[in-house]
């Protein structure tokens, strides 16, 4: 469902140029849910931008459903669709709730609007009550089902997540990620997720990558990453830093190039 | 009367029209707060009656002469500020001015703001050498004194009251556009928008729908707070008989008329100045308690 290989990202040019995307190759299959881990800087949200196409300068092959991303094919706002990190800031000020998921519908002509907002609201828990509200008149939690629902309007195959999480109240993660888990399970949707924190990427994928530097440094299942067997030494440290901050571990961290 | 109320400020608005009506209810609360620009709405509203009903308000023909009467001192015979050097009465003569200022203001406003706000936000969204080509035309309009240029256009156009209301538009564009593009710059790389390209729109209804109703409000602010300049420059043109031609009761040309007498009748150029005055004070006290409510800064 999503392919890339040898994807190359630089920002700048000349002397200033950063290769944030440093030949990195994988495949996800339809169904599966695929998780991206990495320190800041690693390179996991460039990837995840260059297959949303908002960022087209890039080299490489990024595909969805055998699309190439950021070509500006008409077909593909269908196809995938995505979570943003921060929900203060995917949300438009001066867009009620209903305009923000009647938009979708409108710009692709799909009829019955009505309804099918309505059906999204639900679907993400949330009531009737909140369909005329702004941005401003709801919580963090809120406004990511809300983004959720935006996600879902067009009904994609594929759905891209941004640390969907990482803004929100502790409390307010957990129910984040079931709702995600159900609709995943429900919409039978392809995931891509891309997260610093490894008891996300645990609970909500089947297979990650890790990612150092612009690299993908290592690949496996969940399953290893609970059992906490790891191959690579960066792997195993970023398991270690994970979780919590320990002295003796602080002073073993080591730099990997 | 509670019902209203309570629907306005629900939490839980029934429809989109309902949670707009809200929104704009909450603001007037915001804006009722500060009492010196309720005093600039009451006069602005004031002007807007008084130019509406000028022909009921006004005692006298703003145009008629009456040589015999001329230069007649407030409050005599009728006339409650006097007459002017043709025995024309002042007060109707302001009276009916006020529907020339407020004509001026509104059409200026009405072409200056959407040039801007179109050219700053389609400058800002698209980049690139669009960008730079806009940006450069703005400089060179930014590059003049306004009134300097709207000297040169109305010596180019022939005087008249369109051509200054021209004049005065196409040189006060400008800044809603430098406002608007700024504006523009910080809401381009925002998730929402890219939430809006992804989703398949387009150029046009991104800028439309998103982020134009997001640079209307700092727009209108700076639109409020110019209409005293823009009465100004009105007024200026006005005095130096390029905007409103006699027999025109206009604040500005009343004022050039009233010149040759200051000294000795002061009352012919005074009150058409104090009307100028207290219309340019009404908007900038409007526009401050507007900017207060608007400003997406200020939230």
């Amino acid at each position: 469902m999503i392919r890339v290989e040898d994807l190359e990202v630089t920002f700048g040019a000349g002397r200033d140029a950063v290769r944030a995307v440093r030949g990195v190759s994988f495949a996800v299959a339809p169904g599966e849910s695929f998780g991206l881990v990495g320190e800041s800087g690693s390179g996991k949200s460039t990837v995840l931008r260059v297959l949303a196409g908002l960022n087209t300068r890039y080299r490489g092959v990024a595909e969805i459903g055998g699309i190439a991303a950021g070509r500006g094919d008409r077909r593909l706002p269908r196809l995938v669709q995505m979570v943003f990190q921060d929900p203060y800031g995917s949300l438009h000020p001066r867009h009620t709730v209903d305009r923000a998921l009647s938009e979708p519908l409108e710009i692709h002509g799909i009829g019955d609007a009505n309804a099918r907002v309505a059906r999204a609201l639900e679907e993400v828990g949330l009531g009737p009550a909140f369909r005329f509200r702004y941005p401003n008149q709801l919580s963090g939690g809120q406004r990511q089902r809300v983004a959720i629902a935006r996600a879902l309007m067009l009904e994609p195959k594929v759905l891209l997540l941004d640390e969907p999480t990482s803004a929100l109240d502790v409390s307010v993660q957990a129910e984040i990620l079931n709702l995600l888990k159900r609709l995943r399970a429900s919409h039978r949707l392809t995931i891509l997720l891309v997260s610093h924190n490894l008891a996300v990427i645990a609970h909500m994928c089947d297979r990650l990558a890790v990612m150092n530097r612009g690299a993908i440094v290592e690949e496996m299942d969940s399953e290893a990453l609970r059992r906490a067997a790891p191959r690579e030494p960066y792997t195993r440290q970023l398991l270690l830093a994970s979780r919590g901050y320990d002295r003796a571990v602080a002073a073993g961290l080591v730099t990997y190039d | 009367m509670r019902g209203w109320r309570a629907r306005l400020l629900s939490d839980t608005p029934a429809s989109r029209r309902d949670a707009a009506l809200g929104r704009l209810y909450r603001g007037w609360l915001a804006f009722r707060q500060n009492r010196l620009a309720l005093l600039g709405l009451a006069i602005v509203l004031l002007l807007v009656a008084v130019a509406a009903f000028a022909p009921w308000i006004a005692t006298h023909d703003p145009y008629e002469q009456n040589l015999p009467q001329r230069l007649l001192p407030p409050g005599s015979a009728g006339h409650w500020l006097g007459t002017d050097e043709f025995g024309r009465d002042i007060f109707s003569r302001i009276v009916y001015g006020a529907r020339i200022t407020l004509l001026i203001v509104v059409l200026v406003a009405a072409i200056a703001a959407p040039i801007g706000l179109v050219v700053g936000t389609a400058a800002g969204y698209l980049g690139g050498w669009v960008d730079s080509a806009l940006m450069r035309i703005t400089d060179v309009f930014l590059a003049f004194p306004s009134l300097i240029l709207a000297l040169a256009f109305v010596a180019a156009l022939g005087p008249g009251i369109e051509n200054a209301i021209i004049a005065i538009a196409l040189t006060s564009w400008p800044p809603y556009a430098r406002l608007a593009r700024a504006e523009t710059l910080t809401i381009r790389g925002s998730d929402y928008i890219a939430a809006a390209r992804m989703q398949g729109a387009g150029t046009l209804r991104i800028l439309l729908r998103h982020v134009m109703p997001l640079c209307v409000a700092s727009v209108i602010v700076r639109v409020t707070l110019d209409m005293a300049g823009i009465i100004l420059t009105a007024a200026g043109l006005g005095f130096l008989g390029l905007g409103a031609q006699p027999p025109a009761a206009e604040w500005g040309a009343m004022i050039s008329a009233g010149r040759r007498y200051v000294l000795d009748q002061w009352w012919v150029a005074t009150f058409p100045g104090i009307a100028i005055i207290l219309v340019s004070l009404a908007f900038n006290l409007l526009g401050d308690g507007v900017r207060d409510v608007m400003d997406p800064r200020k939230r």
